[in-house]
């Protein structure tokens, strides 16, 4: 029988990338995915006529352009739009807008406090401090603090001469900003509500921790570290949804002589005598390789998918209580026509933007605590976009994909599965925020797809659903991500590697653990690198 | 409730109507939000407006607070480096002000309108941060811009042109002085204060009454070439005269990503607005200890062979480079009425003292094909352009 230099375990967006780079490298590589589609949480389905939909990701902002460049992507069906904006309703009926132009959004956020105006500026060049910081670490392998390597080494100076470089006093704000909440963060610059509100989403979204908790600051880093076309901070759609994105990379993977098995779902990564052989799968089949690369969440892959006895007990316990609680849940909606938002002005650019319908911190923290007692919010902070007024291609002319990311959405309900009325009063939960800003809305409806971490779970494979494969706190990041000891992409047992967003530098469609694992992969192999450099911003 | 969108163009100032009839070439850019011109007719033309005749430059959306209330002078002398005791009623003083490390926020223009009463007036907006400072000070800071309309009358018949205006005693106003004045019912301010290092005044007004002062204005300027002027004209005057921008000579310190890219004042050759017999102001030990210490950067005025204007050039300590960069152009010009190469700079210490000679590296473009010349120049000491009638009190009809 067969056996491949390397097995890559899930077509989600990272293993896809991972199996490009090794194929590229020349290794014979299978890649393979439990579903009949591939793209895991990057993906565009066809649900419901000719509607496509952006069922999990829906925007993309941090895939990293060394890789988008090194895999020519545009040649592969892949166009990133960047698009502009958002709008928070106000239960007065009011709106702040946040607008692409400068001074428009100068003006807007004047009308609110010409003292949070003016500190707009310092808050945005403190921010993109931290991220210039942060976006030079994320195509690299994080050093490990114990290791005395040259490389790690080397690494440690690298960001050692970084973080110095920077003079005490913004050294000092590194240090606190990558521990402290985003609420804390932003009240050191802005005094209204509904502005701190806007920026607080970006500290909670995909995480299970409210805006008041310690490390949220880092997590709305995470949601700005990005790029489209040099413009950090900037999102994008992906033309035909997120899944262009992972069919991109697999047509890359492909043309590297990749390939790619679909409903070859994992049933055990198989170990025998200390080294990894192959993997078992659920049909009963048998593939065997040198290496197996898993692009599963940390859960999956070592509580699921492998043996007990094949692991070393503590980390066995570490990755027992690896923190990846499910808290997003999405509503998917085809829509007949484009829905109405009375609050907003006529012809208003702003219902091209992320629309969000919380108006106070205090709303935003309440929202949690829902999660916290087990049930989902009931006052949810929705993250909704239709992206559909940008892309002519993913439903008819003149109708509309409307997508909801839902925050706060627990993994059970009260410890046990959902029921489906359950999750239709959830969905219903959602609809009816909407609907209080937007009286058209509920008509429009065609079909709406609710999905709860449960779901995604089940379907997509990822432990709780959490979007980011592990949450973003400070000892689950960098070296400590997902284990201390473990960050560098290399599994307890020999030949057992790690390229999932559970990894250095985390969730997102980034693409960056799949590219270093394979830089990784290769050098352990001794094989020509084939994973682009980071371009730097400086 | 529904509310009206906030204006998503450009805003046009309560001078606009009259710029705009008086404009052909149709060229003109956003500042702080408004439409400025970059010019009106020819910038060269208006350029010798200034220093010919009498340019009229409008910069109403310079950025504008009122400082009130009884600690007035004492909050602004801790978040200034200069003595603003020193500046009595009826004055006005140019200064910067600092972070806690001594980088300077900005630089601007303060009119002691009256006993107590100031108005701030800068290149960027800074009202969180005038705000934070008021801790412990009874004071009140209002942001003006949109409440006060401004005009620069700037060149050497522009007093010719405003004594034709029915202003009693303003040909006593000395530089850096202001009065005021009744115009039409309303308060006219005029101060003698400017961008182009020449004679000129600047005038404050109800934007309501806008448009009947510029009307009086160019009634009374008609005889002596009052010209309308773009941000083009403004900016060579500006260079000729050795006065600093921001975002050119250097970048507000809060805004920098970037540690060692912002400045202090001793670094922009701003010493003589630092005051150290002040007891405490926003800045002080940072800069107390760079006073010690040496700074790393100097701001110099360059007077450089030829004339290829040296814009975006690295400046050399040799003509051969060697060594590597010591600092580059910030602004450059060809100055028409020195007929100099002039630029301003920013090199690192000990290089760039008056009276020294570096090399500028100049890129120049001739039919398509790009040249590169290693220029000499000498850095000098005093504004290139600082004719005597600046100074003049009063001043004569030229």
């Amino acid at each position: 029988m067969k056996t491949y230099d390397a097995i890559v375990v899930g077509a989600g967006h990272n293993g896809l990338t991972n199996a490009a780079f090794l194929a590229k490298a020349g290794l014979d590589v299978v890649c393979v995915e439990k579903n009949d589609y591939i793209g895991g949480a990057t993906v565009s389905r066809n649900l419901y006529k000719d509607w496509w939909y952006s069922n999990c990701s829906y925007v993309c902002s941090l895939l990293r352009p060394e890789i988008y460049r090194e895999l020519e992507l545009h040649k592969h069906g892949l166009q990133v739009t960047p698009y502009g904006g958002s709008v928070q309703f106000m239960e007065n009926g009011d709106y702040y807008g946040s607008y692409h132009d400068e001074e428009v959004a100068y003006r807007e956020m004047a009308r609110f406090s010409r003292h949070d105006a003016d500190a707009y500026k310092r808050y945005s060049a403190d921010t993109m401090r931290q991220c210039k910081f942060i976006r030079d670490f994320l195509l690299s392998t994080a050093p490990d603090p114990t290791s005395f390597k040259p490389k790690d080494l080397m690494e440690f100076a690298r960001i050692g001469s970084k973080f110095t470089g920077m003079g005490e006093e913004r050294m000092h704000e590194t240090i606190r900003f990558w521990t402290m909440s985003v609420a804390e963060y932003l009240d050191e610059y802005f005094e209204t509500d509904v502005i701190k509100a806007a920026f607080s989403g970006s500290g909670i979204i995909g995480t299970a921790l409210g805006i008041h908790s310690p490390g949220t600051a880092y997590v709305l880093l995470h949601h700005y570290m990005g790029d489209v076309d040099g413009n950090v901070g900037s999102w994008g759609f992906a033309r035909g949804g997120t899944g262009a994105v992972s069919s991109a990379i697999a047509g890359a993977y492909q043309a590297a002589g990749g390939e790619l098995r679909t409903e070859s779902g994992v049933e055990q990564i198989i170990v025998k005598n200390g080294n990894v052989t192959g993997v078992a799968l659920e049909n009963g089949d048998e593939i065997h390789g040198h290496i197996v690369v898993s692009a599963m969440d940390v859960k999956r892959t070592f509580l699921t998918c492998m043996d007990k006895n094949d692991l070393p007990e503590k980390f066995h316990k570490r990755v027992e209580n690896f923190k990846i609680r499910g808290s997003s849940g999405k509503v998917n909606i085809a829509l007949d026509g484009l829905p109405t938002f009375p609050a907003l002005p006529e012809g208003s650019s702003l219902i091209h933007s992320d629309m969000h319908f919380i108006d106070s911190m205090e709303r935003m923290e309440r929202a949690y605590d829902d999660w916290k007692s087990g049930t989902w919010s009931q006052d949810p902070y929705i993250d909704m976009v239709i992206p559909t007024l940008n892309d002519p291609t993913m439903a008819p002319p003149g109708k509309h994909f409307m997508s909801c990311f839902v925050q706060y959405c627990p993994h059970q309900i009260d410890g046990r599965r959902w029921t489906q009325e359950e999750k239709e009063a959830f969905g219903e939960t959602v609809i009816n925020q909407i609907a209080n800003y937007s009286p058209d809305f509920r008509d429009l409806i065609l079909h709406a797809e609710i999905r709860t971490p449960q779901d995604i779970e089940d379907e997509i494979g990822i432990t709780e659903g959490n979007i980011f494969h592990g949450e973003l706190t400070m000892d689950q990041l960098l070296f400590n991500r997902p284990i201390p000891g473990y960050a560098q992409y290399r599994g307890p047992i020999n030949g057992l590697y790690m390229c999932g967003s559970s990894n250095h530098p985390g969730g997102g469609i980034m693409a960056a653990p799949g590219a270093n694992a394979a830089r990784e992969i290769l050098s352990d192999l001794r094989r020509p690198n084939t994973v682009p450099e980071n371009w730097g911003d400086d | 409730m529904k509310h009206e969108p906030v204006h998503q163009g450009r805003l046009k100032s309560p001078f606009h109507s009259r710029l705009e009839s008086l404009d052909t070439v149709n060229e003109w850019h956003q500042w702080k939000g408004y439409s400025s011109a970059d010019q009106l007719y020819c910038s060269d033309t208006e350029y010798f407006a200034i220093r010919n005749a009498t340019g009229v430059f409008d910069l109403t959306p310079m950025t504008k607070y009122r400082i009130t209330g009884p600690d007035a002078l004492d909050y602004l002398n801790r978040l200034v480096t200069r003595d603003m005791a020193k500046v009595r009623p009826g004055r006005v003083a140019y200064a910067v002000w600092c972070d806690d490390n001594g980088q300077v926020i900005d630089d601007g223009t303060i009119f002691h309108l009256r006993e107590g009463e100031y108005r701030l007036c800068s290149q960027e907006r800074h009202f969180a941060w005038l705000k934070a400072a008021t801790l412990g000070f009874d004071v009140t800071i209002t942001h003006e811009t949109e409440d006060v309309a401004a005009l620069a009358v700037q060149g050497p018949t522009s007093y010719s042109v405003l004594s034709k205006m029915n202003l009693e005693g303003l040909e006593e106003l000395k530089p850096f002085g202001l009065m005021h004045f009744d115009f039409e019912g309303s308060e006219l301010m005029i101060s003698r204060t400017g961008f182009t290092g020449d004679l000129g005044y600047e005038l404050w007004i109800d934007p309501d009454k806008a448009e009947a002062l510029w009307d009086a204005l160019f009634e009374a300027g008609e005889l002596h070439g009052i010209r309308a002027i773009g941000t083009t004209a403004l900016n060579m005057a500006r260079i000729e005269a050795g006065y600093l921008a921001a975002y050119e000579e250097f970048l507000p310190a809060d805004e920098t990503i970037r540690t060692g890219v912002s400045r202090s004042p001793l670094e922009l050759g701003l010493d003589w607005l630092v005051d150290f017999k002040k007891p405490n102001f926003n800045g002080r030990r940072a800069l107390a200890e760079e006073k010690r210490n040496g700074s790393a950067w100097r701001l110099v005025k360059l007077d450089i062979e030829g004339n290829k204007e040296a814009h975006h050039s690295y400046i050399f300590s040799n003509a051969k480079a060697r060594g590597g960069q010591i600092g580059f152009v910030t602004s450059a010009v060809w100055s028409p009425v020195c007929k100099q190469n002039i630029a301003l700079g920013t090199v690192n210490t000990p290089h760039g003292k008056p009276g020294d000679t570096v090399w500028v590296e100049i890129y120049y473009q001739r039919e398509m094909h790009w040249n590169r010349k290693m220029a000499k120049a000498t850095v000098v000491d005093k504004p290139f352009w600082f004719p005597p009638r600046r100074g003049a009190t009063p001043p004569g009809p030229y």
